[in-house]
């Protein structure tokens, strides 16, 4: 069982290597890389080519690490015993079950994806060392063990906002996805629009990569912003000429808006063109 | 060999463990990649380093490690003869190819591969000589490895086996540049302390859970208020030798803006007297007392100054000692008035720490702060803050 990149997913060789460690050695994979690289979407695709259903666990600033293995829904069961429902009796009727729980229980090999794992407190990483190191851990109100029947892949994405524990860090497997070069971006591109012209992708890529280039941007664009900017171009129907800047008149590329998400990077831009402009 | 490699890896202070080394071996045998030193730099990168700020140094540790083992006869043969050949015929002149067929390849190899090798440790210093650079392969006269390169059509695993001598995690070595987001992660070390004093709100969730885990009988639970307890008073250097360091300033100043719900901010020149101001565009007219900065901001802020404290030693001592104007009290008197209102308070110097030495008014300044002086750095701005969260 080998992932090697799918039909929609350009992979580099390197982060195909990660994965299969992770996948063969069945350690949980730790994701990071600027925004839009494909973190999120890795835990999809892999999911996809290997065969194995997905179960999603997007944290939030509020997600607790119990919430991942079970809750007990304490105001169900009041509610129902006031109400004389007899299903009060049975306290696993109202044991919530949370993601890691269902993976654990799945007949077949899973895939769990704990998405922006440093948007949450910075215990959480510390609460699930035992859960990821021995896929199992014990429901106080069932006094019972729910143990993995198969080892899931466990795919963890962060965005460096918060440092990790070490102890965490070293259970898991790390693979930083760099941006893409010109070469690996040519054919994410072509994954995503097989029909498009060589000469605009020629040219929307000189754009984009220029634009990367520009010293002092908050925020650069990133990969899923020039397929978002692409399909704009598509759409209006904006012919390669028009994107050579050095020759055109505004030196800023149509439809900026898809790439530059800050008003003080379009101010920077611009101005930067006009300092251009009046050089040459 | 792999201990070795692992003690090497630990000697240039990657922080591996044990557990990590036996992940390596575990997954060597279980036969995840193949004989190349390749997918053996990039596997043992997974397994071993779990930061990208440290695959700089990795890189070069590796780099460091296999430089012997590139030399072993097996891997020797990456350069494919028939490049050579090709390399050879292209470069030699009529003379030197008379000579070849005296000669004969065999000789003309060995000769060919020593220079390569001498070339090699040449351009060991330098990155990438194979492979990515060469506009132009034929403009180096010589046996430049560059033209060795266009002799072989397909560069294939060559061009590769050196990836860790492009070093292109350099920029996220985090000992070297500071970024916001960086800054932003170290200004949070001071977010901990949010839930301080008595307890004094309704905790609901918790309430009904205990309530539920009692039976229905009310448990009443009660918590902390959350209230932000972090309020910063950073005041800032402006001007002069300060110009030097305005990115790293900029840099901080936009990630504790965002940090930091109630953040105040005040620029000085040089040296802390008798007034600040806000704008610096109109720093003349638009003054603010000292006086009423204490006052206005109590103990409850925390005071950060930011500058390089780099001016003459008068400058802090002397009524009349600054450059812009006349003190009437001596700037060490206004700084004893601030720490005696802010005692907790710290000063940032973006200057690198080995250089305070040889500036006297640094000295008396962090001798002023009780030498809550730090760099304006990743690890002084932790230590910075460790130190105010006291």
């Amino acid at each position: 069982m080998k992932f090697e990149g799918t039909d929609t997913y350009v992979t580099t060789r390197d982060l195909t290597l990660a994965v299969n460690a992770a996948v063969t050695l069945e350690r949980p994979l730790l994701i990071k890389g600027e925004p839009g690289t494909g973190k999120t979407l890795l835990a999809e695709e892999v999911a996809r080519a290997l065969g194995m259903p997905l179960f999603q666990w997007h944290i939030k600033s509020t997600t607790k690490a119990q919430q991942g293995l079970y809750e007990y829904d304490a105001v169900s069961r009041l509610r129902d015993s006031q109400l004389g429902d007899p299903r009060v009796e049975d306290i696993a009727h109202y044991i919530v079950h949370g993601v890691l729980w269902q993976a654990f229980e799945c007949e077949t090999p899973a895939v769990v994806l704990i998405d922006e794992i440093d948007k949450a407190d910075i215990e959480f990483p510390n609460d699930l060392l035992r859960e990821l190191d021995r896929m199992e851990f014990h429901c106080y109100e069932l006094h019972r063990t729910v143990k993995a029947r198969h080892r899931p892949l466990i795919i963890i994405t962060s965005n460096n906002e918060k440092e990790l524990p070490d102890a965490f860090l070293r259970r898991c497997f790390f693979h930083y996805i760099r941006f893409p070069d010109k070469e690996t971006m040519t054919r994410i591109v072509n994954v995503h629009f097989p029909g498009l012209k060589r000469e605009l992708l020629k040219e929307a890529l000189a754009v984009f990569f220029d634009l990367r280039e520009v010293p002092g941007l908050k925020k650069k664009p990133s990969t899923s912003e020039l397929i978002d900017w692409l399909k704009l171009l598509l759409a209006e129907d904006i012919p390669p000429e028009a994107l050579r800047a050095k020759e055109a008149k505004d030196a800023i590329p149509p439809l900026h808006g898809a790439l530059l998400k800050n008003e003080q990077d379009v101010h920077l831009f611009e101005r930067l063109a006009f300092m251009a402009r009046r050089k040459s | 060999m792999l201990v070795d490699f692992f003690l090497h890896l630990k000697a240039r202070q990657l922080p591996v463990s044990t557990k990590e080394l036996l992940a390596l071996l575990a997954a060597l045998e279980a036969r995840l990649v193949g004989h190349s030193v390749d997918d053996f730099h990039l596997l043992a990168r997974t397994i071993l380093v779990k930061d990208e700020a440290l695959y700089d140094r990795y890189d070069r540790a590796f780099g460091e490690f296999f430089k012997g083992i590139e030399a072993l006869p097996g891997l020797d043969a990456l350069i494919p003869e028939d490049w050579l050949r090709l390399a050879a015929q292209r470069h030699l002149s009529e003379e030197d190819r008379a000579k070849l067929e005296k000669l004969g390849y065999e000789k003309l190899f060995e000769e060919f591969k020593k220079r390569l090798a001498e070339q090699k440790e040449r351009h060991a210093g330098g990155s990438k000589w194979i492979g990515t650079g060469g506009t132009s392969p034929y403009g180096h006269g010589g046996y430049h490895p560059e033209g060795i390169r266009i002799g072989g059509d397909s560069a294939g695993n060559r061009t590769a086996v050196k990836v860790w001598e492009k070093r292109e995690y350099r920029n996220l070595d985090d000992g070297v540049e500071l970024g916001v987001r960086n800054i932003k992660v170290a200004l949070r070390r001071l977010r901990r302390f949010a839930r301080q004093g008595a307890e004094t709100e309704l905790d609901l969730d918790g309430t009904i859970a205990g309530t539920a885990r009692n039976a229905g009988w009310l448990d009443l639970k009660l918590r902390p208020e959350r209230h932000n307890a972090i309020k910063i008073l950073l005041l800032l250097d402006i001007g002069g030798s300060m110009d030097d360091h305005i990115r790293a300033c900029e840099e901080l100043f936009s990630a504790a803006r965002a940090e930091f719900k109630h953040l105040e901010h005040f620029y000085f020149h040089n040296c802390v007297y008798e007034s600040v101001w806000r704008d610096n565009r109109r720093r003349h007219d638009e003054r603010r007392s000292t006086w009423d900065l204490i006052h206005t901001y109590g103990p409850d802020y925390k005071l950060v100054f930011v500058g390089d404290a780099y001016m003459s030693p008068y400058e802090i001592a002397r009524p009349g000692g600054s450059v812009e104007h006349w003190n009437e009290e001596p700037g060490s008197l206004w700084l004893e008035r601030m720490t005696a209102t802010w005692p907790r308070a710290v000063w940032l110097n973006p200057m690198p720490e080995a250089h305070w030495q040889y500036s006297p008014s640094i000295h008396m300044l962090k001798q002023l702060l009780s030498d809550r002086m730090f760099p304006l750095t990743l690890d002084g701005l932790e230590r910075a803050m460790t130190s105010l969260s006291r």
